[in-house]
């Protein structure tokens, strides 16, 4: 009976857990270990419910769970299909690691702030916005992270982070109002909020300029959310300002939502890789992804602090999943969906080191940085692999990432597609160089001051990062088997946009 | 009565971005909240306009007959709610940098752009 329950709600749990932890958390607050111990076991708790969520999926059959009896189109519905499953999966593999890194890194003053109840609403939250079969809920999620991600910022309450998150927070909401006037727009043309049925219902519907308001109000929020240009100057105003865990945590979960919900949103609903509902939107993704590309990687190259460096990065790379859905076919998707998961595990990881090198440097600055590879060769060893990996060297994930993006592109029927492949390629060659700025000044050189020598780096933060190390050796390594879970995940989604889930095949 | 909406509606997207683009965060503030206002006159819209309607079945039927449609309704409370959180949100944001900062003047507030850059660190000092 309860066995029962649990596996009939088994796409819930991966919200369900962090939500309950969140409040259990908040009534806890004063006995601080207790609170670290609910968070903990929350964040490990939804990471197994959201593996076995994945391992319980029978092939091309997604799990429903259907509230308060209400199937789609009256009620809302969660839907866990392959790629929702398989995001939980490696969101909550980032929560881990953050939460484990977050043992070294978040003190008291940080935790009677809040940091435990709020960062499991995130994880809610993100978890949330993949499992949604419902837009109006997507945009309830989004706005949930949010709120979240503003409290996460501000922990510290010094002024940059209330500088930073009033940024963030405008042009959040701003995005926030074009993704809800979209949504409005797509519900008055189509009558319905689910976003199977709304794919049902506009499959072959004849083009109009509400749709198409839509289509573009829809892509300027979550482009916004994203951090793609030409709206992403509040992502590296206010993501360097955030406790170092926290900016790991965003980086790694926050921008990929939102990629995610293009994903969704373009994929099942427009049907951009079928017969595309608003034309010439595979133009426009691709202009944003190419200047993006540019404009991040030179913008990180300038810069002194590592944290801000990474910053232009998580551009830089949602840049590279929005060229996978630019080039609107079934390998651009499959490709874009492998890069997700790759970006976020190795993104997060970054930060992480850019934590763990502050703390043995005594700041962010690079200029004032080095010796680290004298003093701390492990660590050196776990930073070189991620560096590498987001820079595209074999055999770690990065290159298959880049890999099969650019194959997409060059498999693409675009006229446009090919000059996107040698965008990709010159981004990658700059981002090396971006990470070697890094290595050289703070891992290579000597201090200017030699017998200065670096403070120890906790074991906490290092476990954490070689957490996340190890899973992109590990889908390098594993290239076969996860490209071919990204290609039947994209047609999945595809899928899906063609003929819709039937109404109580599972529950 | 449709078109008299909606003009309503953009008129107010209008002030609305006028307003979010003031250098002033408290004129930002309040264009943010009356473009979430405007937002929520655009779904009342797309239920299509009826009056006199409520959206409850009649006695007897099984089935929901000619009436108002009461999805965009449920989305505006729920979008009046989320709106009104993230206003006070981005209210104690703002009260919070004017005792910080001293001034409500957008372009003097610069300190999350000045960490990490070490030009203006050095001015700083």
């Amino acid at each position: 009976m309860t066995v029962d329950v649990i596996v009939a709600g088994r796409a819930l749990w991966p919200v369900a857990i962090p939500l309950a932890g969140a409040a259990l958390s908040m009534l806890v607050r004063r006995r601080q270990l207790l609170q670290r111990t609910v968070m903990e076991a929350a964040v490990v708790l939804m990471f197994f419910s959201a593996v076995s969520l994945l391992a319980s999926l029978d092939p091309g059959q997604p799990a429903i769970m259907k509230f308060g009896g209400w199937g789609a189109p009256f009620g809302v519905t969660f839907v866990a299909d392959q790629l929702s499953a398989a995001l939980c999966t490696v969101a909550g593999m980032v929560a881990l690691a953050v939460a484990v890194f977050a043992r070294a890194d978040i003190r008291a003053r940080r935790r009677r702030a809040g940091f435990d109840p709020l960062f499991l609403a995130m994880l809610a939250a993100v978890n949330g916005a993949f499992l949604t079969g419902d837009i109006f809920n997507l945009y309830v999620w989004f706005e949930l992270m949010l709120v979240t991600a503003i409290g996460l910022m501000t922990l510290d309450r010094r002024r940059a982070q209330i500088d930073g998150a009033l940024r963030y927070a405008a042009m959040s909401m701003l995005g926030a109002t074009f993704i809800l006037i979209g949504i409005a727009l797509l519900y008055g043309e189509a009558g319905t909020l689910d976003m199977a049925d709304l794919s049902r219902t506009l499959a072959g519907h004849p083009p109009s300029v509400a749709l198409s308001a839509s289509a573009y109000l829809l892509l300027a929020g979550f482009a916004l959310k994203a951090g793609l240009f030409p709206l992403f100057f509040w992502l590296p105003a206010s993501y360097h300002t955030a406790p170092i865990s926290v900016t790991a945590a965003l980086a790694g979960l926050l921008t990929k939502v939102a990629f995610y919900a293009c994903l969704r949103v373009f994929v099942v609903i427009f049907d951009l890789t079928g017969l595309p509902v608003v034309a010439g939107l595979p133009r426009l993704l691709a202009l944003i992804a190419g200047a993006t590309m540019l404009v991040s990687v030179i913008a990180a190259i300038a810069q002194a602090d590592v944290r801000r460096l990474l910053a232009y990065h998580v551009m830089g790379q949602v840049a590279y999943l929005m060229m996978g859905l630019a080039i609107a076919t079934i390998y651009g998707v499959a490709a874009s969906i492998f890069y997700t998961m790759h970006t976020m595990l190795v993104q997060a990881g970054l930060f992480l080191c850019a934590g763990a090198m502050a703390r043995a440097n005594r700041g962010y600055n690079l200029a004032a940085a080095g010796g680290l590879m004298r003093d701390q060769p492990f660590f050196t060893a776990l930073f070189a692999i991620l560096a590498l990996s987001i820079s595209g060297v074999p055999p770690l994930s990065g290159f298959w990432a880049k890999f099969l993006v650019i194959d997409a592109a060059l498999r693409g029927e675009g006229p446009w597609d090919a000059w996107l492949a040698v965008i990709a390629l010159v981004t990658g060659i700059l981002t090396l160089y971006s990470m070697s700025i890094v290595w050289t000044r703070g891992f290579w050189r000597t201090p200017d001051d030699e017998r200065r020598s670096t403070r120890r780096i906790p074991g906490a933060m290092l476990l954490a990062i070689a957490l996340l190390a190890a899973s992109t050796i590990g889908i390098g390594l594993a290239v076969e088997p996860m490209a071919r879970f990204s290609r039947e995940s994209a047609n999945q989604l595809q899928a899906r946009a063609v003929t819709p889930i039937v109404e109580g095949v599972t529950r | 009565m449709t078109t008299i909406y909606a003009i309503v509606a953009a008129g107010m997207f209008g002030c609305g971005l006028y307003m979010v683009l003031s250098r002033n965060l408290v004129r930002m503030i309040l264009g943010l909240s009356l473009l979430t206002t405007a937002v929520n006159l655009v779904l009342f819209q797309t239920g299509r306009m009826r009056s006199g309607q409520p959206p409850l079945i009649a006695e007897g039927a099984t089935t929901l007959g000619n009436s108002a449609d009461p999805v965009p309704q449920a989305l505006i409370l729920t979008a009046i709610v989320i709106g009104f959180a993230l206003t006070v949100v981005m209210a104690a944001l703002a009260l919070r940098a004017y005792r910080d900062h001293a001034t409500l003047r957008s372009d003097e507030i610069h300190s999350a752009l000045d960490l990490g850059d070490s030009a203006a660190e050095r001015n700083d000092r």
